[in-house]
């Protein structure tokens, strides 16, 4: 397959008053055409942030560091200018289905108004051809024209995600990160939802970056999944290699899907994380998550474990793990 | 199966809640008949001394009002609530604060409810004020130390000096429950207590309060929309569309082998970590959103998103809860043949 995009030693720091948080400290990942790769971990562990930094739009006041590289098919991002960014990356090529955006639509414009909006704002366009293509859109995404005239109050939480999933496409971008889009949506329309958007996948040919806290969903949608842990890879690996029999090799894997609970499977207790994620400003030495680790060590404390490849497209970033 | 009434904390009977819609000055105008909104219409459930009962659906379907009436927050349009034996579905305002001290509610966000410049002390001493519970300082540092230790925040005398920024999320959570126990309650009424939290404090906020409940011997009514940690959390379900309960049972029953269509597609729209399934498109046995509780479908309330309706299902009148053996009830008129 091929790699549409390239991910090396990303660094996203937000420089605040009081101090620098390391959102992000050398990230390495890539996403290959056609696949769904999966961000997991708990809140504050820089999911949100990678999302942003693909689009190179950090929020103030982040800064994507020297020395980064995002490789969106074929080209490094990094070189060029705002102007370029706008013109031929963001919405173009890269799209991010914010977290909680359906709550965000305007509430005194109409569905239609806002869509038409976008799409002026990006196409040399009039009205009738906008308004067709958003039709399509809308089409599309299962929901019928009138909905144009309608204001957001007046429609369900699984409707306005898909009217949101219809803006991003809009501009038929390569790559879609979707940050959280089912966590505020009931089971039923959640799953309707992830229906959609993977006949939307095949549809428009599209590549998915797929953030949630939730393992459970991250198991059925995702081909490979990055397991993020303080702004760090701590483990990434195929959906097998995750979720298989074997199980995940990093203690935070484990424990995250040990304290997931399932429906199928009836346990007496639910296991744990004990604490917090660190504060990144000054994360912990050694592992950043050995202050609650169960299987920590001595060299643990000390020494931070590289990520390193147990097998073939295998990655964990654990000292138990380095032979 | 019937449930003995010595062993009933609270039942309730064929409670139901119509809110009158707001209207503009020209629906009014024009006259037209106003749409009760039948947010809960017809609830009938008796919960065990000692259980976890929990009441399960989509947003919409009336479980947060359910709640509030259990809570007695509000006033129920008709039924009645049987609580130790005693009716009170009206009762006089001493009652009613006593009522409260028996039944607690657990919030959904601990932290809005907790005043931030109180130190866990000022908290936890809060409702013993509110209630004007008797006893001197010391009697009172006693009470808030004794439940403290009851949620496992050790030791108590530390964290009582503490503000609730100075907490975690599962902390702040342990002490939301410390306040509810400190009066001594029956019951606990928990509504989303944990769907805003995250996954590792979620798993922590559950294990806390399931061994309360096992260590002072309470009495939860566990709100949610979320399956999963329904089955971990509870001893019996009862499933909520659109104002009604349409399948009541233990908890593992409910799950492993559903009655009624519509615990069949919420069950099915759960995702499970199940490797080989990504990209597969799931088969919904269920079509559509859940419609407005201002128009409740004629026939069983179901039958518009139903895949197994019937002519019937909509013609006749609608199917009462049904007892499939085992205490394990469905409302469902084709129940045998799906
Ligand atoms: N605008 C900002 N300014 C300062 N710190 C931020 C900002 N946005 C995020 N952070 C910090 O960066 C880290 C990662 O956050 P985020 O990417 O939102 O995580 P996630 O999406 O995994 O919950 C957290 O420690 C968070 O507090
Ligand atoms: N005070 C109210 N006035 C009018 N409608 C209400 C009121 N409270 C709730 N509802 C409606 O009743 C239905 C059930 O709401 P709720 O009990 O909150 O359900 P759930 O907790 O299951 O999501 C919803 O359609 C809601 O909009
Ligand atoms: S009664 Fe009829 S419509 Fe209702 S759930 Fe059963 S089969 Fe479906
Ligand atoms: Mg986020
Ligand atoms: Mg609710």
């Amino acid at each position: 397959m091929d790699t549409i995009l390239e991910v090396k030693n990303l660094r996203l720091y937000y420089h605040t008053s009081k101090g620098v948080v390391k959102a992000l400290d050398n990230v390495s990942f890539n996403l290959k055409k056609g696949e769904t790769l999966g961000l997991v971990g708990e809140s504050g562990c820089g999911k949100t942030t990678t999302g942003v930094a693909l689009l190179r739009m950090p929020s103030p006041p982040g800064r994507i560091e020297e020395g980064s590289q995002i490789v969106v098919d074929g080209r490094d991002i990094m070189p060029l200018s705002d102007k370029q960014i706008r013109k031929d990356v963001r919405w173009e090529e890269v799209a991010m289905v914010f977290q909680g955006a359906m709550n965000c639509l305007t509430p005194v414009y109409t569905i239609g108004k806002q869509m038409m909006e976008t799409l002026q704002e990006h196409r040399d366009m009039d009205k009738v051809q906008a308004a067709e293509l958003i039709k399509e859109y809308l089409n599309l995404v299962g929901m019928p024209p009138e909905v144009m005239n309608r204001y957001p109050h007046e429609l369900s939480g699984g409707m306005k995600q898909r009217i949101v999933i219809a803006t991003a496409l809009f501009l038929k971008p390569k790559i879609v990160i979707l940050d959280e889009p089912t966590t505020a949506l009931d089971v039923i329309v959640q799953a309707q939802i992830i229906n959609l958007l993977k006949k939307l996948k095949k549809t428009f040919d599209l590549s998915f970056i797929f953030i949630t806290h939730d393992l459970a969903l991250e198991a059925e949608v995702c081909d490979r999944i990055c397991v993020m842990y303080a702004g760090k890879i701590a483990e990434l690996g195929t959906n097998a290699q995750i979720y298989g029999k074997q199980g995940p090799m990093h203690p935070y894997t484990e424990k995250l899907l040990q304290a997931t609970p399932l429906l199928k499977k009836k346990v007496d207790t639910l296991s744990f994380i004990p604490g917090a994620p660190p504060d990144l400003i000054d994360p912990p030495k050694g592992c950043r998550f050995n202050p609650r680790c169960h299987k920590v060590m001595d060299k643990c404390r000390e020494e931070e474990p590289p990520l390193l490849e147990i097998e073939p497209g295998h990655m964990v970033a654990c000292w138990r793990c380095v032979k | 199966m019937s449930i003995k009434d010595d062993d009933v904390i609270l039942r309730v009977e064929n409670l139901k809640k119509h809110f009158m819609p707001h209207q503009g000055l020209l629906q009014s105008l024009s006259g037209k008949p106003k749409k009760l909104i039948k947010a809960v219409d017809g609830v009938s459930f008796s919960i065990r001394r000692g259980e976890i009962f929990g009441l399960i659906g989509e947003s919409g379907s009336g479980k947060t009002t359910t709640g509030k009436l259990v809570m007695k927050l509000i006033e129920p349009t008709s039924g009645k609530m049987i609580f130790n034996g005693e009716d009170v579905t009206q009762t006089d305002k001493a009652r009613t604060q006593a009522y409260r001290r028996q039944v607690q509610m657990i919030f959904q966000d601990p932290y809005a409810s907790m005043n931030p410049r109180f130190k866990i002390r000022d908290v936890l001493q809060e409702p013993l004020i509110i209630h004007k519970i008797e006893g001197d300082q010391a009697k009172h540092e006693e009470m808030i130390i004794k439940s403290l230790t009851e949620v496992k925040l050790n030791p108590p005398v530390e964290f009582m000096g503490r503000y609730p920024h100075m907490l975690s999320g599962g902390q702040r959570q342990r002490v939301a429950t410390a306040r509810t126990l400190i009066l001594n309650p029956m019951m606990l009424v928990a509504d989303e207590p944990v769907s805003m939290i995250d996954l590792s404090t979620r798993a922590e906020i559950l294990h806390m309060m399931k061994d309360v409940q096992r260590d002072l011997g309470l009495t939860y009514l566990y709100i949610t929309h979320d399956l999963s940690t329904a089955r971990y959390f509870t001893d019996r379900i009862a499933v909520m569309y659109l104002g009604k309960i349409v399948e009541m049972g233990p908890a593992n029953e409910i799950i492993d082998e559903p009655l009624h269509p519509y615990t069949k597609a919420l069950i099915s729209a759960v995702p499970e970590p199940e490797t080989g399934k990504v990209d597969l498109i799931k088969e919904l046995p269920i079509s559509g959103e859940i419609p407005s509780p201002a128009n409740v479908p004629p026939g069983c309330r179901f039958h518009t998103r139903c895949p197994y309706a019937k002519l019937e299902c909509s013609a006749e009148a609608e199917p009462e809860l049904m007892d499939a053996g085992n205490g394990h009830y469905h409302a469902c008129r084709r129940w045998k043949e799906i």
